[in-house]
């Protein structure tokens, strides 16, 4: 105890240098339980891009594939699905709700979606939200136009807003439907999904736009103008993938294969869950790349106190002369600065950790609002737990080292030290 | 514990004390390294309640004659007993147990721990002796008895209050090394030159009230030191060239 009073003592005489290692000690504890909390973040945030489907049929194609082209507006579908095949789906007996989803135009770089007013009730994300409009509503009319949040701030629209879809996928498009305008309805809330950089229009305004196009290039001899194509039949050929909505999980497994299985269209039904994990093993290698990032930043915090202690160990031989004078033991001494070095430590993590804490409750709001992040404001866990005690006692071991050259010290110079 | 048994209450004898505090016999000590510095001390003895100036010239081995003498290093040959205790017997632990129940030490300068008030300093050596601070304790209470001791050593009140050590001058700063070194009445008060950084008058003060106390309390002094103008202040002259003999060079 009296130790630790003494070292306590003798850091508030130093106790600039003392801060800035503290302060040091902080900045990189918080860096480790932030990546951490990063981490965990993301992976939950990404793990509920989708939630409530069960599963995701499409083209025949690999999983992840699936996942990218109908979740992700990554990719292409390698084929489509006929209308039949998604009438035959949704009347089987398990499925409680099917959405279409009809990919392969783009406005300025994103990705054009047809699909039902269904999408907006039953795609869930995050803990089962669904979509909140900032502004407008879903589509009424047959060129109304539901955009996402980065879309509209990207590109500066409101509600009301004319705009015009392209042919095909890239941000620079040779064809565009440009006699057929969309009017924004509605822009959606953030989401922190790939909904957010999604332009939403019916299913029927697919077809209607590509009405009288004929091999993916305008047919001049059967132009249809954005009034006649009312009147005409919308019911699409073809989409591109569907959503699936079971009436009980259980089933889950038996509709997956009789979907497989479906004799008409190789088709391939996938449950996102699933493929999402998949996906994340592929990308989790970033995270262990932070990690370690991050404990290197600890460890050099650590190497920060050992270069501060050390050089103040010279002018702090004439204090342990004068401790070895009243009687303190060379192991007196060695304890003074090991304490030093842990209590340094275990005031960085405890900075660190208040630090960590009190910064997220701030800015959490603007980190899930800008990145569509939401990071979980939760006690440390068992693993963090360990960690922080880690660092303490590498604080602790790593004060031994200048330690051990001040009881050597000690030992050669007795008391008589002279500076 | 037997140590704090060497370390009974003082008995208030005036004059000398026949028994020998300090007894030195045939010690020699050499420091190890490269250049090796050789110390040996036929006989010396250092009676109670003397005290005594050992005059030498830096690099006469002064700071080792002290550290043997204080147990911080122990002879290779000979026996040093300080009150009838062969210190070299002691493990190192209880040597420096030893140590501060026996020995007062004032050193040259830059005696204070800087960061602490003048009463924290003075109370230093009792956190790590049982015998001096029991000592203490029967005078009253810790604070009470470092502040008594600093005000009889020429400190006035305001500065004992609100000064941290390092704001002192020299010489306040060697009178709170005194009160360090006297409180919990040590038998033998060693001093390093203790006066070196003062001024004549400073300094003749400064022995005065040294000796003021350290009489009331019946221990020994003995100071080493190169001024041979001290020596007036003392009972007894030693020079260690008289004593010891030093030989400096690698052996062979």
């Amino acid at each position: 105890m009296m130790i630790v009073r003494l070292a306590f003592q003798s850091l508030l005489n130093r106790w600039v240098t003392a801060l800035l290692t503290v302060l040091a000690i902080a900045v990189s504890v918080m860096l480790l339980l932030g990546v951490e909390k990063v981490r965990t973040g993301a992976r939950e945030s990404f793990a509920d891009t989708i939630s409530g489907t069960d599963l995701i049929v499409g083209a025949r194609s690999g999983s992840l594939n699936l996942l990218l082209y109908s979740v992700f507006r990554i990719g292409n579908a390698t084929n489509n699905v006929t209308w039949k095949s998604y009438q035959d789906i949704a009347k089987m007996p398990e499925v409680a709700w099917i959405v279409p989803l009809s990919l392969g135009d783009s406005h300025h770089g994103f990705r054009v979606l047809g699909t039902n007013q269904d999408y907006f009730t039953h795609y869930k994300f995050r803990h089962g939200q669904t979509m909140t409009f900032a502004s407008g509503g879903p589509f009424k009319d047959l060129f109304d136009a539901v955009i996402g949040s980065d879309v509209a701030e990207q590109l500066g629209y409101k509600v009301g807003d004319k705009i015009i879809v392209a042919h095909g996928v890239g941000s620079i498009s040779f064809y565009k439907h440009e006699d057929k305008p969309f009017r924004v309805s509605g822009i959606l809330a953030k989401t922190g999904t790939p909904i957010d950089r999604t332009v939403h229009v019916s299913l029927e305004a697919i077809e209607a736009i590509h009405i009288d196009w004929r091999n993916g290039v305008p047919n001049p001899d059967q132009s249809v103008s954005a009034d006649e194509v009312r009147k005409m039949d919308l019911t699409p050929r073809a989409i591109t993938a569907a959503m699936v909505g079971l009436k009980s999980k259980l089933s889950t497994f038996r509709v997956q294969r009789r979907i497989n299985d479906y004799p008409e269209e190789p088709l391939s039904a996938i449950m996102p869950g699933v493929a999402l994990q998949e996906l994340w093993g592929l990308i989790g290698t970033a995270e262990t790349a932070l990690s370690v990032v991050s404990a290197m930043v600890v460890a050099t915090a650590l190497l920060g106190m050992v270069t501060m202690i050390l050089t103040t160990l010279n002018e702090r031989r004439r204090e342990m002369a004068i401790l070895r004078s009243v009687g303190a033991t060379p192991a007196t001494v060695l304890g003074l600065l090991a304490a030093e070095g842990g209590l340094l430590t275990l005031a960085g993590v405890v900075f660190g950790t208040v630090g960590l804490y009190a910064g997220l409750y701030l800015a959490r709001p603007f980190i899930d609002h800008t990145y569509g992040l939401s990071l979980p404001i939760d006690p440390p866990r068992a693993e963090e737990w360990l960690k922080l005690g880690a660092i303490v006692i590498a604080g602790f071991l790593a004060g031994l080292l200048p330690a051990v050259r001040a009881y050597r010290l000690s030992l050669a110079d007795g008391m008589m030290v002279r500076i | 514990m037997n140590e704090l048994a060497v370390a009974s209450p003082l008995t208030h004898r005036k004059g000398i004390d026949p028994l020998d505090a300090v007894s030195f016999a045939n010690v020699s000590y050499s420091w190890p390294g490269r250049s090796p510095f050789t110390l040996t001390i036929p006989g010396f003895h250092l009676s109670g309640g003397e005290k005594l100036l050992l005059l030498g010239p830096s690099g006469s081995g002064k700071s080792t004659f002290l550290s043997l003498l204080a147990g911080i290093v122990v002879p290779d040959q000979g026996r040093i007993a300080v009150d009838e205790t062969d210190m070299a017997e002691l493990s190192g632990a209880a040597r420096d147990r030893f140590r501060v129940d026996h020995f007062g030490i004032i050193f040259q300068m830059f005696n204070l721990l800087p960061y602490g008030s003048l009463i924290d300093n003075v109370l230093l050596p009792l956190r790590f002796s049982r015998g001096r601070r029991e000592k203490v304790l029967r005078e009253g209470p810790l604070e009470d008895v470092a502040k008594r001791l600093l005000l009889s050593l020429g400190l006035d009140e305001t500065v004992i209050a609100t000064s941290r050590a390092a704001s002192l001058s020299v010489g306040q700063q060697q009178r709170v090394a005194a009160a360090r070194a006297l409180i919990g009445a040590p038998k033998i008060i060693v001093a390093d030159e203790p006066t070196s950084a003062l001024d004549r008058n400073t300094e003749g003060a400064f022995l005065k009230l040294l000796f003021a106390q350290s009489e009331g309390a019946d221990a020994s002094v003995i100071m080493v030191s190169h001024d041979e103008g001290l020596a007036r202040h003392f009972d007894r002259v030693v020079r260690l060239q008289d004593i010891a003999v030093s030989t400096r060079g690698a052996a062979p």
